[in-house]
């Protein structure tokens, strides 16, 4: 059962990978969602892929090269004016180092 | 006969001849909108002020005859995961609800440029996750023919709008059936075109080895129109494919005599509910009866490509929405200590709960111990069933079958069971691993008066073809017309 792999630790990990603070109500939801779902990915494995090379694109591309040239106008204020926090044309977060 | 009545190319040649104009057709967009909306809300945002600007500004380049397109002043409305320079592009989620684009995605661009009139923003599954609509942060959509069932999804609002008459024609984006899905729902035309088709510069990403831009129509002539103004090399999008075939209207009267068409007997199994089965292969009888060859066929691991997909998706979405961090554009969480803890605080608070169920299985089945047995092995799958569909297209011209298992779910019922809804999506979802065209045409309603669709996937860069058989089909089936009245 891929569910005995979704530990509290392993919960705990994703969220940093994941960049996501759970509540405790939050992560053992995610822990029975994530155990089923992994249950139901486990199917794939009835299926020999021995030799079988993955497929991470199907487009018959091979790499797509440009020259390193900026085409599109200054739009600093436009995209600065996006921003949650901005200070002097550069954006701010808060402190780094608590 | 009144511009509501038309389809968008007799709208655009009503406009040609002086007989409506851009503004008027507008108008008449807007009087749909102001009876029905409310009821349906198929937009997230609304810009009338600024559409009127537009259609008067397309209205006076069509008199000076500087646009002569097909499709010049018929309204259009997009998506909201698709950016629009100066509009709202909330993508139906908390995270970006003040963000408006500084740029407008090439798909928009290139049909603005054919003289077509944005007027608004579609509601969607929050980042296009989801079935029904019903993820979005700004509430659900309503199925016009019976506004307590779902439109469909990801792209629910794109479908509704273009069904009850509250846009001529809708863009929307395909992952895994996002098009082909909700136009099976709402009736109307839907299609996925190949990958690298339509540029996908400005479009939010969600999968990026599925995502596809799609037009959502009226009817085949509609369509063929709009993707014959869409697809178009772009360098700016590294998968754009240079096509030299988009005529796409010129072949839409060639008929389907001699076609060999194919109908996996792995799609017509249990799972499936009579109230589509019958339609469909009812559909399949007339293109028959047109000089089709029509003939069942094992196609295969069909039950293999819902697993696959959502380890894909899951992986490439958790990749691709690690950029909503608070800094740049968006939502940003109140009172962090510190840099990391605003991320964290900003996402979970920005992210509703589907979308953070797709990041953490993405993110699990890419981490470390977990990418070979998870992310690697399902790419492998993925190979098998392009190999499976290389097979069946050997055969046969097309593959036809349903484009959902069942019509519309009432609101309300889906949610509560995630593997259960990713099951609706049975059909439609390897086309998007195949990086296949496919497109849904209405065929039939349900006892509830609920549209069926039909659904025809062709090999790569087969458009033409799909389209010829669509309009073959829909020709002898007759109108079946846009929604006058919400139930």
């Amino acid at each position: 059962m891929a569910a005995n792999r979704i530990t509290d630790e392993t919960i705990e990990y994703i969220g940093i990978l994941a960049k996501l603070a759970l509540s405790d109500a939050e992560k053992e939801q995610a822990k029975k969602d994530m155990g089923r779902m992994l249950d139901y990915i486990d199917k794939l494995n009835e299926l020999d892929t021995e030799g079988v090379e993955p497929m991470s694109h199907v487009s018959a591309l091979e790499n797509v090269f440009r020259e390193d040239m900026v085409t599109n106008g200054d739009m600093r204020e436009a995209l600065l004016a996006n921003a949650p926090g901005e200070k002097d044309g550069m954006y701010t977060v808060p402190r780094t180092f608590v | 006969m009144k511009p509501m009545d038309m389809t968008a190319v007799e709208l655009g040649t009503a406009i040609r001849e002086k007989k409506t104009t851009a503004p008027e057709a507008l108008q008449a967009v807007f009087s749909e909108i102001d009876r029905k909306e409310e009821r349906l809300h198929c937009y997230i945002t609304l810009d009338r002020e600024g559409a009127l600007r537009r259609a008067e500004a397309v209205q006076k380049k069509i008199d000076a005859g500087e646009l002569t397109g097909p499709l010049a002043g018929v309204p259009l409305a997009v998506k909201d995961n698709l950016c629009t320079a100066g509009m709202l592009t909330t993508c139906a989620s908390r995270i970006l609800g003040n963000f408006v684009p500084t740029y407008t995605a090439e798909a928009v661009k290139r049909l603005e440029e054919g003289g077509m009139v944005l007027i608004g923003k579609t509601n969607m599954d929050e980042f296009a996750m989801g079935s029904t609509t019903e993820t979005s942060a700004y509430g659900p959509t309503g199925n016009p023919w019976n506004a307590a069932h779902v439109p469909g999804g990801s792209s629910g609002g794109s479908a509704a709008a273009v069904a009850a008459g509250e846009c001529f024609v809708a863009l929307g984006s395909d992952t895994g059936g996002s098009i082909r899905q909700p136009a099976s729902f709402c009736g109307v035309v839907g299609m996925k075109p190949t990958y690298g088709s339509v540029s996908r510069y400005g479009l939010i990403a969600y999968g990026s080895s599925l995502d596809q831009i799609g037009p959502l129509c009226r009817d085949v002539r509609d369509c063929a129109a709009v993707l014959e103004q869409l697809v178009a090399h772009d360098t700016k999008d590294a998968t754009s494919v240079k096509r030299n075939d988009t005529d796409f209207t010129s072949a839409l009267g060639e008929g389907v005599a001699g076609m060999r068409i194919g109908i996996p007997r792995d799609y017509m199994t249990e799972g499936l509910s009579e109230a589509v089965r019958e339609p469909v292969l009812v559909a399949a009888e007339v293109l028959r009866d047109k000089g089709a060859s029509v003939e069942p066929f094992d196609l295969g691991l069909v039950e293999y490509a819902i697993p696959a997909y959502y380890t894909i998706a899951a992986a490439e979405a958790s990749s691709n929405l690690e950029r909503f961090d608070g800094v740049k554009y968006g939502y940003r969480a109140q009172d962090c200590e510190g840099l990391h803890e605003m991320y964290k605080k900003t996402r979970s608070e920005g992210f509703g709960e589907e979308v953070k169920r797709r990041i953490m299985l993405g993110s699990f089945v890419l981490s470390s111990g977990y990418y070979d047995a998870y992310y690697l092995k399902a790419l492998r799958v993925k190979a098998l069933i392009k190999a499976a569909f290389d097979k069946a297209f050997a055969s046969y011209d097309m593959i036809l079958g349903p484009a959902a298992p069942t019509t519309a779910p009432l609101r309300g019922k889906s949610l509560q069971d995630p593997i259960q809804m990713y099951l609706g999506d049975i059909y439609t979802i390897s086309v998007n691993l195949a990086g296949l065209p496919g497109i849904s045409v209405p065929c039939g309603r349900d006892g509830n008066g609920l549209p069926v669709g039909m659904q025809l996937i062709g090999d790569s860069f087969s458009e033409k073809k799909l389209l010829r058989a669509a309009y073959a089909y829909e020709s002898a089936r007759g109108a079946f017309g846009i929604c006058g009245e919400v139930k």
